[in-house]
C-alpha cells in the first residue's frame, strides 16, 4: 500500500501535551520516508503493551499487536523469529518493561533479536493515574506511595549495557529531531535496539522543566567503545541532579537470534517422510 | 506369576495371561535405567509382544532409586501388573524395594559385584575388564543375561543392539554375549504374534500428532514431565522442518507463541500445571485475539512443586477454566500414545480452523510412558484451517462473518493492515468500549464455540471398550484407560472413557452409558474432577474409586477395588 494515511481514524485520548504526541510524530515521519524510498509499509509491525504509550497502536495505521501488560517484547520476538522479513518496532513503556515485563527486556537483548524498543518512559504510571515506576526518583509521591517511595530508580541504559543490547540510546520528547535520527537509526541497526526516551506525561509527570536545562547531545563520544558508553550511561542515575546525556551511547554488531534460530519450513511430503524415518527407527 | 491367575472364575483371565511377561530393571539414578528398559521393551517387540514401559524416578540426577517395569503382552496394554516375570537388580536397593512384586517363578537377575541373592549373578566388573569396555556398558551384560534367562535368541539381541545403541555396538554385543554365555534359560517366555512396531513415548507421539498437524514452531521452558517432548523436538528440529525455542519463563513461552501465530506459523507451547499458571495471562490473550494456539499440560502431582515426576490428573478443571473473560476452547485427552498422535494432530488443526487455544491434557504416566504404536492403527486426519483474505482492501481481522470465524491474512500481505487486540476491539481490531461492539464480538467469539461443538460431534470424542452392553461402567480419562481396560476385561465390564473433555461430548457420552446401572469413575485426583464436570452436564457418576498419592492405579489394586463395590 502505498500513500497509506498513517494516522489512523481511532480518537486520540491522550491528554493535552503529552509526550506520546511527539513519539507517534517521530514514528508517522519514519514510516512516510520508509514509504517515500520505496519499501512498503504493509512489511513493519508494530508490538505495544498496554499504558498511555499503547494506545499508539490503535492510532498508527500499520499492522499492530496490541499486546498485555508488560508483554511486548516476547510478542516482538516471535514475530521477527516467525518471518525475519519484517521490520518490528515495540513500543513499551516503563511500567511495561521495567516492571511487569523486565525479564523480557534484559533477555532480548541478551539475545540480539533483531528489534527496535522505544520505552516511553515518562517515569510515572499514568493509565492507572499515577503510581511510581522502576525510574521515579526517590521520595517520589504517587498514589501507593502517598509517603514518597522508598527506593531508587534503576538506570536503565545502564541496565541494557550490561545485558548486551548492541544499540542504546536516549532520547527526549522535547528534542524531535534528535529522536527521529535515534529511532531511525535503531531501526536500520541489525540487532536489538534500546532507546529510553524520556516522556513527558502531562498530568503526572511534567518534567520538562527538569529536564530540558539539563539534558545535551553526546559529541565526541565513541560509540563502540563499551567503557566509555559505560561512563556515560552512569553520568545521571535517573535521581541525582546532573548533566543529562541524550544520543546514541553504544552500539556494536552481534550475530542476530533470528539468525541462528529460525529453522527453515520443509515440504508436507518430506515431513511425512521424516515422521515415517524416525516410527522406524523406533521398531 | 501375575496374580489374577487366582481369580479362576472368569473366563477370559487365561487368554489375557497366557502370553504376558512382565520385566523390572532398577537401580540409582544416574544408572541408565531409562535407556537400559527400552532395550528390554525392543527385546520383547522383536520377540512379537505389544509393549508398555512404566518408569518410576525420584526428582534428583544422581542416586535415589530409579526403576522401569518393562511388559509385553499380547494384547494392547497401557499398565503393569504388580508380579514380576523377571527382576533384573543393577542394585541392592532394587531387590529389597521389590521383594513384593515376586513370586516364587520370578527370574532374579543381578550384578553380583553389588548385590548377593538367589538367582543367577552376573559378574559385571569382570567382563568389563576382561572386554576393555568402559562402566557404562555394564547394563548391556545384564540385558544380555536377561536374553538368555527368558531364552531369547541371539540373533534378536544382536539385531535390537545393532538398531538402537548409537555407538559401540560391537563392544557392547561383546560384554551382552559374555553375560549370555553364562546364564541359564530359567523362565522361557514364547513369542508373541505381532511383529515389531515403533516404541514411542506418549511425549513423542504427542510431537509426532503436531508435526502431522502442521507445528512450524513448538515454544517451551522445561517442567517434568513435559520437558522430554521439548528435547525430542529440539533434536528433531531440522529433520521435522520446525522452529524450536526455550525462552526465559513460560510467560514469554505463551506470548512468544502467540507472536509466532500472528505471523501465520502453527506453534505449540509445552508444560506442567506451575508452568500453565503463568501461561494463563496469555491463554486469555489468545481467546480475545483469536489466536490460534495448540497447549500441551502434562500434569504431575501438585499443588504447587508437588511431586515433580509423578503422576496426577487434578488440573482438568484448572485448564478448563484458566484464564480471565469468555472465549471457547478445545480440550482432549489421550489416553495412550496411539490416541495422542492422533489427537494431537486434531487438536492444532482445530486451534487452526477456529483460531482458539486447544489443549492437549497428559499426565505424568502418558507422557513418559512407552507404548507400542501401529501407524497403520492411527486415523488419518483431516488437516484443517481458517479462511485466508480475499484481498480486497481494507481488511478486518476480526470481520464479523455469520460462522464468527474471521478471514485470516498475516502481516507482510500487501494492503492488509492486520491488527490484533487484547482491549475489546471493533471488526478492524482498534479498540472500543462501546456497549454495541462489545457484545457483538462476544458473541461473534461464542459462535466459534458453537461451531466447534458441532464440528467435535463429527470425531469420536467418548470411547467404549470392554463389553459393550455390560451393566456396570468403569469411567476414565486419560492414561487410566490402560489399567481401566484390562480390570474391564476381567470382570465383563465397560469402559467408557470421553477423550474430548471441551466442548462437551455430552450426546455422545450418554449413549456410551445407555444401559449402564452402575457407572464407576476412576481417576488420579481427589475430588473426581471428570464425574464433576460430567455432572455438570447432566451425567452423575454412582461410585468414585480415586487414587492420589503420585502413583498410577496398578491393576492389582484396581481389581480388588472394583471387585469390592461389585458385592
Amino acid at each position: 500500500m502505498t500513500g497509506r494515511q498513517i494516522i489512523s481514524d481511532a480518537q486520540n485520548t491522550w491528554c493535552p501535551g503529552c509526550g506520546n504526541f511527539s513519539i507517534q510524530h517521530t514514528l508517522k515521519n519514519i514510516l512516510t520516508e520508509r514509504e517515500e524510498a520505496g519499501k512498503s509499509l504493509d512489511d513493519v509491525v508494530l508490538v505495544s503493551g498496554i499504558g498511555c504509550h499503547a494506545k499508539i497502536a490503535d492510532y498508527l495505521n500499520i499492522n499492530s499487536f496490541y499486546s498485555i501488560h508488560g508483554r511486548t517484547i516476547p510478542v516482538a520476538t516471535a514475530i521477527k523469529l516467525g518471518n525475519p522479513r519484517l521490520t518490528v518496532i515495540c513500543c513499551s513503556g516503563d511500567g511495561d518493561s521495567y516492571a511487569e515485563g523486565l525479564d523480557h527486556l534484559i533477555f532480548a537483548a541478551k539475545r540480539n533479536i533483531d528489534i527496535t524498543v522505544i520505552i516511553h518512559d515518562n517515569r510515572v504510571y499514568g493509565l492507572t493515574t499515577g503510581q511510581y515506576t522502576p525510574t521515579s526518583p526517590l521520595g517520589f509521591k504517587g498514589k501507593s506511595t502517598p509517603s514518597g517511595t522508598a527506593e531508587y530508580p534503576f538506570n536503565p541504559v545502564e541496565l541494557m549495557l550490561a545485558s548486551g543490547a548492541s544499540y542504546v540510546a536516549r532520547g527526549y520528547t522535547k528534542n524531535m529531531n534528535l529522536l527521529h535520527n535515534l529511532i531511525s537509526e535503531g531501526i536500520a541497526h541489525r540487532g536489538f535496539a534500546f532507546i529510553d526516551v524520556l516522556q513527558i506525561c502531562a498530568t503526572f509527570f511534567p518534567a520538562a522543566d527538569y529536564y530540558t536545562p539539563r539534558v545535551y547531545e553526546l559529541s565526541d563520544h565513541d560509540r563502540t567503545n563499551f567503557e566509555s558508553a559505560c561512563k556515560k550511561a552512569r553520568e545521571w542515575d535517573y535521581n541525582s541532579d546532573s548533566p543529562i546525556a541524550l544520543g546514541t551511547f553504544f552500539q556494536r554488531s552481534l550475530p542476530c537470534f533470528d539468525d541462528t534460530m529460525t529453522v527453515h519450513g520443509i515440504e508436507p511430503k518430506d515431513r511425512q517422510q521424516a515422521v515415517r524415518d524416525l516410527l522406524l527407527m523406533r521398531s | 506369576m501375575p496374580t489374577y491367575l487366582h481369580l479362576q472364575n472368569y473366563q477370559n483371565i487365561r487368554e489375557a495371561v497366557m502370553k504376558n511377561v512382565s520385566v523390572l530393571i532398577g537401580g540409582k539414578a544416574g544408572d541408565g535405567i531409562n535407556s537400559a528398559g527400552a532395550l528390554v521393551a525392543q527385546l520383547l517387540n522383536h520377540i512379537g509382544y505389544n509393549i508398555y514401559l512404566y518408569f518410576d524416578y525420584p526428582s534428583l540426577i544422581r542416586g535415589g532409586h530409579n526403576f522401569a517395569i518393562i511388559r509385553g503382552s499380547e494384547q494392547s496394554i497401557g499398565t503393569c501388573w504388580k508380579t514380576l516375570d523377571f527382576l533384573l537388580a543393577l542394585n541392592r536397593e532394587t531387590l529389597e524395594q521389590h521383594r513384593d512384586n515376586c513370586s516364587s517363578d520370578t527370574a532374579i537377575i543381578f550384578n553380583a559385584d553389588l548385590v548377593k541373592s538367589a538367582g543367577q549373578g552376573i559378574p559385571v566388573k569382570e567382563i568389563l575388564t576382561d572386554e576393555h569396555a568402559p562402566a557404562i556398558m555394564g547394563n548391556s551384560a545384564i540385558i544380555g543375561g536377561f536374553a538368555k534367562a527368558a531364552g531369547i535368541e541371539w540373533d534378536v539381541v544382536e539385531n535390537v543392539f545393532k538398531s538402537h545403541i548409537p555407538k559401540g555396538v560391537e563392544l557392547n554385543l561383546k560384554v551382552a554375549k559374555r553375560a549370555y554365555n553364562q546364564l541359564e534359560t530359567v523362565h522361557p517366555v514364547s513369542k508373541g504374534s505381532r511383529s515389531p512396531c515403533p516404541l514411542l513415548t506418549g511425549n513423542e507421539a504427542i510431537g509426532l500428532g503436531m508435526v502431522n498437524g502442521g507445528l512450524d514452531v513448538y515454544v517451551s521452558y522445561p517442567m517434568t514431565p513435559s520437558s522430554s517432548l521439548l528435547h525430542f523436538l529440539a533434536e528433531q528440529k531440522e529433520k521435522f522442518g520446525i522452529t524450536v525455542v526455550h525462552p526465559e519463563n513460560e510467560i514469554a513461552v505463551i506470548l512468544m507463541a502467540l507472536g509466532f501465530a500472528y505471523t501465520g506459523k502453527r506453534s505449540a507451547v509445552g508444560t506442567s500445571g506451575g508452568g500453565f499458571c503463568l501461561m494463563t495471562e496469555g491463554l486469555s490473550l489468545a481467546g480475545m485475539a483469536e489466536l490460534p494456539l495448540t497447549l500441551v499440560v502434562s500434569q504431575r502431582t501438585g499443588p504447587s512443586t508437588g511431586l515433580p515426576t509423578y503422576t496426577g490428573q487434578s488440573d482438568l478443571h484448572f485448564v478448563l477454566h484458566a484464564g480471565q473473560g469468555e472465549y471457547p476452547r478445545l480440550i482432549v485427552a489421550p489416553g495412550d500414545a496411539v490416541e495422542a498422535l492422533y489427537w494431537s494432530a486434531v487438536a492444532m488443526n482445530m486451534a487452526w480452523k477456529f483460531q482458539v487455544p486447544a489443549f492437549i491434557l497428559s499426565d505424568k504416566t502418558l507422557s513418559e510412558g512407552t507404548y507400542s504404536v501401529d501407524p497403520a492403527a492411527v486415523p488419518d486426519v483431516r488437516g484443517a484451517d481458517s479462511p485466508r483474505w480475499a484481498g480486497t482492501a481494507p481488511y478486518f481481522r476480526y470481520a464479523d462473518v455469520p460462522s464468527g470465524v474471521s478471514p485470516l491474512a498475516f502481516p507482510g500481505t500487501k494492503d492488509a493492515v492486520i491488527k490484533v487486540n487484547s482491549y475489546a476491539h471493533d471488526e478492524a481490531g482498534i479498540t472500543i468500549e462501546d456497549a454495541h461492539t462489545v457484545g457483538q464480538m462476544t458473541e461473534k467469539r461464542l459462535r466459534k464455540g458453537e461451531l466447534l461443538t458441532e464440528e467435535m460431534r463429527g470425531y469420536t470424542g467418548v470411547n467404549v471398550s470392554g463389553m459393550h452392553d455390560a451393566s456396570t461402567a468403569l469411567f476414565c480419562w486419560g492414561s487410566t484407560k490402560g489399567v481401566c481396560n484390562e480390570i474391564a476385561a476381567l470382570l465383563g465390564l465397560r469402559v467408557v472413557q470421553p477423550v474430548v473433555l471441551s466442548p462437551f461430548p455430552t450426546e455422545q457420552l450418554k449413549k456410551a452409558i445407555a444401559g449402564v446401572r452402575r457407572l464407576i469413575s476412576v481417576e488420579e485426583n481427589a475430588t473426581a474432577q471428570l464425574a464433576a464436570l460430567a455432572e455438570r452436564h447432566g451425567i452423575i457418576a454412582d461410585e468414585k474409586i480415586l487414587r492420589y498419592d503420585g502413583r498410577p492405579f496398578l491393576p492389582d489394586d484396581l481389581l480388588v477395588k472394583v471387585k469390592e463395590m461389585m458385592v
